[in-house]
């Protein structure tokens, strides 16, 4: 994969030093819950069928626009507080980035802050669905925009 | 508690359990999902693949008939278990799903026509409905589940209205809830079916590991089980059926050992079990699953079931002082499962929280959708469930990491 775009790269480094001040499992997830409970959700009149990525527990939504600047911004919610968290990480990372910089992103942050095991497809809780939904819509409008 | 000795001896069988996840001790309770395996099961398997692994039947040769010998000797002590009257009516599976597609196709597709419904209840895992889906809609069939009550107790009312509304051709349920943990009046049921013309089918996946198993006192058509939920391997299950029922169905695959002759001007079927057994099987799992019987059977199934009713009443008593926390199937026969909700909080949420606490639950749906949605429970439960090495200890180390949970999510 490409190098990442300056943007999402130094948002991701943002994100590793935040969570480099956790070494126990149950104080970064203390510190997801927090993130989740703060994060801006998506419109309640969005959260319909259509933006809703079916994991096999914890439902999620997606909504992406198109911003004038021809960045890509995302609203995203969760009814699991902690998958929300995961969800927020994920728009703080991706949101009003430039399309190509969102579909080529390399997510290492959630290595480097040890919460890679939910992007499993075994935890079926919809983030790997949701990362994948937005590198798609991105990649799309990158492609209209070449 | 009146059997808290028996882990004591039994859990220096189960190597897994002295592992630690999260740096902190394993504390498995995801029993119903699949049961850890003691060391006969896991030495057997390797004294196999190590000494004496070759394909079984028809070898001339040393090994294949040690092997033969090892896989057959596994078929008979799953049909003495469950009190089959001949292990040839024991068709070994890779599971009870496989086992259920199997009369799904093969009974299904020579029995069942349009208009014919096939009951099943609100409580069934997929694995007990789907097939029979596929089947009926290939056929024109439908199928038809009967009502639980609120408790997680089967409605018998309505399963006895069903048998006359419907006059199904075949009535499949589970013996024990993998959600609920209830316990159906199995025999009650079958009986009842069968006056109604109907055969019966009964899913032993979650009553293998916990009760004694008699499928002549059952009175069922067909019974399937799995064994990696008894402390077997994962990959081999059961298909025990009437005899003369079996002799009648069609194959459902083809290929190799299910033949007795193979020409293209017609080819001849093998005599059962192997009708039903095409291909090779599942070697080792059949020896393990023998294993995991003979285990089970040492210890004592009658001293486990006492055990794991013991570990239930203590479980419900240990939940239901945190606050907020409701029991969904109370039951008051039960196999070692509590499924539970606190309103407000999504299941997953807590299942995580747990497990970062070394705890081993399972949360969602638990592969029963329907019963989900017809209790109103959309998020599904978080559900404990246990196994003959479960301790009190351990239950009280659960319900320590949901309340700690519970703490962090209020």
């Amino acid at each position: 994969m490409a190098e990442n775009h300056p943007l999402i790269e130094a948002r991701q480094q943002e994100v590793i030093a935040d969570f480099a001040v956790f070494d126990d499992w149950m104080d970064k997830y203390e510190h997801l819950i927090e993130l989740g409970k703060d994060i801006p959700t998506i419109d309640e009149a969005r959260k319909t069928d259509s933006h809703l990525i079916k994991g096999c527990q914890s439902r999620v939504w997606l909504a992406a626009d198109s911003a004038a600047d021809g960045n890509v911004h995302f609203t995203a919610d969760s009814d699991a507080i902690i998958t929300k968290g995961l969800v927020g990480l994920m728009v703080q990372v991706l949101s009003d980035a430039p399309a190509r910089a969102i579909a080529e992103a390399d997510l290492h942050f959630l290595d480097a802050i040890g919460l890679h095991q939910h992007l499993s497809p075994t935890r079926s809780n919809g983030l790997a669905s949701m990362v994948q939904q937005m590198r798609l819509y991105a990649a799309a409008l990158a492609a209209r925009q070449a | 508690m009146a059997n808290s000795s028996l882990p004591d001896r039994i859990r220096r069988d189960f190597p897994i359990l002295e592992r630690e996840v999260h740096g902190k001790p394993l504390v498995y309770l995801d029993n119903a999902a699949s049961a850890q395996k003691p060391l006969a099961v896991i030495e057997g398997q390797r004294e196999y693949l190590s000494n004496y692994h070759a394909n079984i039947h028809r070898g001339a040769h040393q090994l294949a008939q040690l092997a033969t010998e090892a896989f057959e000797g596994g078929r008979r002590k799953v049909a003495e278990h469950i009190g089959a009257p001949n292990a040839a009516e024991v068709i070994f599976t890779a599971g009870s799903t496989d086992a259920v597609n199997l009369v799904a196709q093969s009974w299904g597709r020579a029995n069942l026509s349009q208009g014919d419904v096939v009951l099943v209840t609100r409580m069934e895992h997929h694995a007990n409905i789907v097939p029979w889906q596929m089947i009926c809609e290939a056929v024109g069939a439908k199928v038809e589940p009967v009502n639980v009550h609120e408790d997680g107790t089967l409605d018998l009312g309505d399963f006895h209205a069903a048998l006359e509304r419907f006059s199904p051709k075949m009535v499949a349920f589970v013996h024990a809830s993998n959600t609920l943990g209830t316990i159906n009046p199995v025999a009650d049921l079958c009986r009842a079916a069968s006056d109604a013309g109907a055969l019966t089918l009964v899913d032993g996946s979650q009553a293998l590991p916990h009760l004694t198993i008699d499928v002549k006192a059952i009175g069922c058509d067909f019974y399937v089980a799995t064994a990696h939920k008894a402390y077997g391997p994962t990959g081999i299950g059961f298909l025990w059926g009437r005899r003369a029922i079996l002799e009648a169905m069609p194959p459902w695959r083809g290929g190799g050992e299910m033949i007795q002759s193979v020409s293209f001007d017609g080819t001849t079927y093998n005599t059962l079990p192997h009708k039903f057994e095409a291909g090779t099987p599942h070697i080792s799992g059949g020896i393990a699953f023998g294993l995991a019987i003979d285990w089970m059977r040492g210890v004592g199934v009658e001293t486990i079931a006492a055990h794991e009713r013991s570990l239930v009443a203590y479980a419900h008593n240990a939940l239901e002082t945190l606050k907020g926390v409701r029991i969904i199937g109370t039951a008051p026969e039960k196999v070692g499962v509590v499924s539970l909700v606190v309103d407000g909080i999504h299941p997953y949420d807590l299942g995580t929280l747990m497990d970062g606490q070394g705890v081993a639950v399972r949360t969602g749906h638990h592969c029963t959708e329907p019963l989900m949605h017809h209790l109103g429970l959309e998020s599904g439960t978080l559900r404990m469930s246990f196994a003959a090495y479960t301790t009190p200890r351990e239950i009280d180390v659960a319900a320590a990491a949901l309340a700690r949970a519970l703490a962090m999510l209020r």
